[in-house]
């Protein structure tokens, strides 16, 4: 450390600079050793749940031997190369519930992008602020209850005998198996998704709609443009960065249509229709005890999702200048 | 400026439209609570809609003394506590080494990938559970709370908001002699409050709202958390109801009433915590976004 008192003294050439430099590595290295230790449990725990897991999935590739794997561990059983992967492509069920998933997959994505911007234009455009936050109130609600209280509340209110079947029997309309009926089961999948998260996702497009800069709207004002011009010619634009980061990075959920809300809103009348990769992995999986099976459709699920995640990073990064860090 | 007839027709129009929006996103929860307030006979004969019909709160009566609800909902308090306290601790530790400038801490590279790779590729359900299953946690509290100990959104949250205190803080600590933990707890800690504040609420709901692990990890019906308790009994067609001898309560207690009556007390944690959400989680978004 008496060095440094060189570096006060005299006017520091180029040997000295990187002698300042390695010293003050130093310095910082003896300084930084607290950070190993407190990221010491993170990295211990992420290396247990999350690591090790991945080790897992060669049972993809395995026949599982319950009783080798108690002793041995994921290396244990004997190899059998892809078969697990022929036999989960060859079951009769798999293309109507990969189907399934894409299905309602893609139908949310849509959904969910459309319905919070429109809801975040009208919202914008009261002029109450009270008004608006009683709105906002009301709508953020559902979001913040997990599916389990959600589904006990939609399936008391859409059951046969439910409030909406009641309100339809008295207008002497048929009465509607809104769960029970694989014609409207995914579309009721959409929209009690949409109750539940809409109000929520304007958040985001709201922050964006305050960012816009007045003066637009003034300029418009000038030009003779009506509300509905500047809904479209500025407060559109003004959001299509964000809407476009938002629709590139929903690409990463083609195949999550929603495993907790399909799993407490479903039942086998409805498997032809509601039947998606995560619900199907869960009860051939993990029900059946058919763990080399499960992972080999977790792992294709894997797959498919990374691939698409890759890419919908790789466009957002390249229109929407996004990165995570 | 005067508003033209147009305008003043879209503003009514508007507002319409939203307080219909309103009334349909408040419609379930007040149906709910009219039913978990009703005698069985009226709401099966399908007289309930918005206002309770023959009032009564046996429902409750009933919720409050059933043992297995009270302990299930005793279990997701401790699971509440337990999982915020050390999930907060882990996020602080392991937010604020990776908040350090790479030219400073040479390792933070190595450390944020090791970290990043677990939000794009994970081991998924099967594999999952068998690795809880052999770290021998089966059917014990901290299978809730261990295997997702580690949040990374959250730890990205609270790093973006330590990489926004000013720099100048950390350098004068450095010169009055404190190392990297005197800094963490004297000043970057204290100053982190508001950031802390959020993600704390946002892991208290998750904890209070999580049920698919207490499902698949938790074997002992008595150990359910209270979300998967009421997925278990409530969701599925129940059972609990024939268990039932006093016939007085059985008039007015029903399968519905009695649902409806749990889902609602499930829920009043969150309602109670929702002006705080509210307030926090907007913010707590914004603070997420927030980038050099």
């Amino acid at each position: 450390m008496n060095r440094r008192g060189k570096v006060c003294l005299f006017i520091p050439c180029l040997e000295d600079m990187a002698e300042v430099a390695e010293i003050s590595r130093a310095v910082d290295m003896k300084r930084n050793i607290p950070l190993h230790f407190m990221l010491l449990p993170g990295v211990v725990l992420v290396f247990i749940y999350s690591y090790w897991p991945m080790a897992g999935l060669v049972l993809a590739f395995q026949k599982f031997n319950i009783a080798r794997f108690a002793s041995g561990g994921y290396f244990a059983s004997p190899f059998i190369g892809i078969d697990n992967f022929k036999y989960v492509f060859g079951m009769p069920e798999f293309p109507r519930v990969l189907w399934n998933t894409v299905f309602i997959a893609s139908m949310k994505i849509v959904a969910g992008t459309v319905a919070p911007i429109l809801f975040a234009i009208l919202l914008n455009e009261v002029g109450k602020a009270w008004l608006k936050r009683a709105v906002q109130t009301v709508t953020y609600l559902p979001y913040f209850l997990s599916w389990v209280i959600l589904g006990g509340i939609i399936s008391d209110i859409l059951s046969s005998d439910g409030m909406i079947n009641q309100m339809l029997a008295s207008l002497h309309f048929q009465p509607v198996f809104f769960l029970g009926d694989n014609r409207v089961f995914p579309y009721m999948l959409v929209i009690t998704d949409l109750w539940k998260s809409t109000g929520f996702n304007t958040i985001i497009y709201l922050a964006a709609l305050t960012s816009i800069n007045p003066a637009l709207y003034e300029a418009a004002v000038i030009d003779g443009a009506n509300r509905w011009k500047q809904t479209l010619h500025v407060t559109l634009p003004g959001m299509m960065p964000i809407i476009v980061l938002l629709g590139t990075l929903s690409l990463g959920d083609i195949l999550n249509a929603g495993f907790e809300q399909i799993f407490v809103l479903y039942n086998p009348v409805v498997f032809q229709s509601g039947d998606i990769i995560d619900t199907f992995n869960y009860r051939i999986g993990l029900l059946g005890a058919k763990y080399d099976i499960g992972t080999a459709i977790g792992l294709f699920k894997s797959c498919v999702s990374l691939v698409m995640v890759s890419v919908s990073y790789a466009l957002a990064s390249k229109f929407a200048n996004y990165r995570i860090f | 400026m005067k508003r033209s007839a147009g305008k003043i027709t879209f503003d009514y129009l508007n507002m319409t439209i939203l307080f219909l929006i309103s009334l349909l996103c408040l419609f379930p929860y007040i149906h709910i609570l009219a039913v978990s307030l009703s005698s069985s006979a009226s709401v099966a004969e399908g007289k309930v809609t918005f206002w309770p019909v023959d009032f009564t709160m046996n429902s409750y009566n009933f919720v409050a003394s059933g043992s297995r609800f009270m302990t299930a909902f005793g279990i997701s308090a401790k699971r509440v506590l337990l999982g915020v306290v050390i999930y907060m601790i882990i996020t602080a530790i392991t937010a604020y080494p990776l908040s350090k400038e790479d030219r400073r801490f040479k390792s933070r590279t190595v450390y944020v990938w090791y970290f990043v790779v677990t939000m794009f590729v994970s081991g998924g359900l099967i594999p999952t559970f068998l690795v809880v299953r052999s770290t021998g946690l089966m059917d014990s509290i901290w299978a809730l709370i261990l295997p997702g100990a580690v949040q990374i959104f959250n730890i990205v949250i609270l790093l973006n908001f330590l990489r926004g205190l000013p720099k100048e803080l950390e350098e004068s600590s450095f010169l009055d002699g404190g190392g990297h933990l005197t800094y963490f707890l004297r000043i970057a800690l204290p100053l982190s409050v508001p950031c802390l504040m959020t993600l704390t609420l946002f892991t208290i709901v998750y904890h209070w709202n999580a049920w698919f692990d207490g499902l698949i990890y938790i074997n002992s019906p008595d150990r359910y958390p209270l979300q998967t308790y009421i997925q278990m009994n409530v969701i599925e067609p129940g059972r609990r109801v024939r268990d039932i001898t006093d016939l007085d309560v059985l008039k007015t207690v029903s399968q519905s009433t009695l649902r409806a009556a749990e889902v609602l007390v499930t829920s009043i944690p969150v309602l109670l915590a929702y002006p705080f959400i509210q307030k926090y989680f907007i913010t707590g978004i914004t603070l997420g976004s927030v980038k050099e």
